[in-house]
């Protein structure tokens, strides 16, 4: 269990860290998607490593863990990345990520490694299991949370609203949803695909307790996730704006970096940008 | 022995596509947040007014298909085989089979074959899906020129059609077109009459290859491409039984719900004869294409080992 207290120079420092496992991870994959993967990875080192969510990394299936669902599976390297941070996965796994005969599925999958919480990468469905598992925390009293972590572009599966307004109307303040609103998605940006706004009054208007940040500053980072965690009898979300490709100056709001893994010199000129 | 590679399925889709713009102001066409991947981009960008990207909501995509073909469109609706099939099935079983709406499905990115992404992305049991929803007509061509006609024939037939294509460049099949193409008509590729191999999409250039293998080794393969998985063509079926005496179907698809299975219905209902399957039986992983082909059995050598103990089998048992 995390217990220790880290100061937000520390956590930007492993979000950095993580940003290089993940372009290397994806330039030795060969394909992936880096865009979405970097604009989420500093909201999962705060919730990883921000001490926001309980967790052991020797025994993953912990009933009394709190659960973290990354519903816009496609993002699976930032996912893997922090999974081997926190030493749930040897780091050298990293480098076997989309390889046939090994667990490091292009997407996450339960299958293969037991802190994943959910098989994702078909969009519009982990936020409903999510709420199932929160639900399943009330029934048993366990003291877990559940965080899923949501696309801009995955919030226009109709799904997501069904589980928005079962959750609201189950009344869980266990489950918190995190959106990932960096306004790409695959095809373009997320406005001329189509819309999501308004979507703060979206969510209110479905019950939720909404937070808006800057999904790249730590300190509103960790300060949302522990507003999250006070007593409420409402599920909650955070809007985080975020920079799709976030830190590797090519890739940022570059949406050819959706699905495309870097060559090797893109690779070299990242790390550099991402040194310590 | 390999044959050359030729475009990919859904990239012939595409082109396909836009060509049928052109003739046809009737047509419409939808995409779920992927047209750089199931290509509808090129009609997107000569018909901006007739293509709406609905964003990732593929139950609204065929839902709105059916709208506009209910108001005497041909509507297109596009998405990776896997999500058009599973997240938009109800729809397509009363919006579209049971209304008979003139909705064309064509779901791309089908098989194992799409490589790393994975099995979240893989199309495993669209063609199982499209077939089980009835007045559904199902195709599954196995090169760019071959889904060129397909996709021309599915605007012409009046219902609706699911057409299944693939993500990496298929070995061509059809070096001078494929003019002879008609929904429900097999394509006798090569002619044999110790065993017949069926197959559709790209398990048919694997067929051909395990055929010439055969051949070496003294058997004769006939070689049918059944790219019309229903109407399937049972007449092709039956005389593929009656004069080689067994049959091999091979399919990038679970073996439950697919080709073999129609196949197997015929042959058992016509004229029963031995049979094999060259297929899937469980979900695969990621991989590098040609390594999951390899992995899952999908290869010509898998369906030249099939078709050599069918023989020996049938031989012995004539002994
Ligand atoms: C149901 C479904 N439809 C389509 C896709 C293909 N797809 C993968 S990523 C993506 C875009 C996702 O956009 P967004 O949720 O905004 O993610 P991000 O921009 O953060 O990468 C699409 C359409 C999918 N994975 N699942």
């Amino acid at each position: 269990m995390v217990t220790t207290s880290v100061s937000v120079e520390q956590l930007e420092r492993t979000a950095r860290k993580l940003r290089r496992h993940i372009v290397k991870m994806l330039a030795i994959a060969g394909s992936g998607h880096p865009g979405g993967s970097l604009s989420a990875i500093d909201i999962l080192t705060a919730l990883f490593f921000g001490n926001v969510m309980r967790y052991d990394p020797k025994n993953p299936r912990w009933v009394e863990r709190d659960r973290f669902i990354l519903s816009k599976g496609h993002a699976v390297p930032a996912l893997y990345a922090v999974l081997a941070e926190a030493g749930f996965i040897p780091e050298d796994w990293l480098w076997q990520l989309r390889k046939i005969d090994t667990p490091m599925q292009g997407h996450p999958s339960v299958k293969d490694i037991p802190a994943v919480e959910a098989s994702t990468g078909s969009l519009g469905q982990g936020l409903s299991i999510g709420l199932g598992m929160a639900l399943a925390a009330r029934l048993d009293d366990k003291p877990y949370r559940v965080y899923v972590m949501i696309g801009d572009g995955e919030s226009e599966e109709g799904q997501v609203w069904e589980a928005a307004m079962a959750a609201s109307h189950f009344r869980v303040g266990n489950l918190t949803a995190i959106l990932d609103y960096n306004r790409y998605q695959l095809d373009g940006a997320i406005g001329e695909i189509m819309s999501i706004e308004p979507v703060v009054a979206k969510w209110e208007a479905f019950g939720w307790a909404v937070r808006e940040i800057d999904g790249h500053n730590m300190k509103q980072i960790l300060e949302a996730l522990h507003w999250a965690k006070e007593p409420r009898e409402q599920p909650s979300i955070i809007i985080a704006h975020t920079v799709k490709g976030k830190g590797v100056s090519f890739m940022e709001n570059n949406n050819e970096f959706h699905g495309k893994a870097p060559t090797q010199a893109e690779l070299e000129q990242a790390l550099a940008e991402l040194a310590d | 022995m390999a044959r050359p590679l030729g475009e990919a399925t859904r990239e012939a889709y595409g082109k396909a596509l836009a060509e049928l713009g052109r003739e046809n102001p009737n047509i419409v066409v939808l995409d779920g947040d992927l047209s750089k991947s199931t290509m509808t981009k090129y009609f997107a960008q000569e018909f901006p007014d007739r293509f709406f990207n609905v964003g990732i909501a593929e139950a609204n995509m065929v839902g709105m298909a059916a709208g506009l073909a209910a108001s005497g469109k041909i509507a297109f609706a596009s998405s990776f085989a896997c999500f058009v099939m599973c997240k938009a099935f109800d729809q397509m079983r009363l919006a579209v089979a049971y209304s008979g709406n003139n909705v064309k499905i064509v779901g791309t990115h089908g098989g194992i074959s799409i490589g790393e992404d994975g099995v979240s992305q893989m199309g495993h049991e669209d063609i199982g899906l499209a077939l089980s929803l009835p007045g559904f007509v199902v195709l599954v061509p196995a090169d760019g020129a071959e889904t060129r006609e397909a996709v021309r024939a599915a605007a012409e037939h009046v219902g609706p059609v699911y057409i299944r294509v693939g993500r990496p460049k298929a070995p061509v099949v059809y070096e001078n077109g494929c003019p002879h193409f008609r929904i429900g008509k097999a394509i006798t590729l090569r002619d044999g009459d110790d065993v017949t191999l069926i197959a559709n999409g790209l398990m048919v250039a694997a067929a051909l290859d395990a055929a010439e293998t055969l051949a070496q080794q003294g058997i004769s393969a006939r070689v049918l491409d059944m790219h019309t998985v229903r109407p399937l063509d049972e007449e092709a079926v039956e005389k593929a039984a009656r004069e080689t005496g067994a049959i091999v179907v091979a399919e990038e698809h679970l073996l439950y719900t697919g080709l073999a299975s129609q196949v197997a219905m015929a042959v058992a209902k016509r004229y029963p004869v031995p049979m094999r399957f060259v297929g899937l039986y469980d979900y695969a992983e990621s991989g590098a294409p040609d390594a999951l082909m390899r992995k899952y059995g999908l290869t010509a050598e898998d369906i030249a080992r099939e078709a050599v103990e069918l023989v020996h089998m049938r031989q012995e048992a004539v002994v």
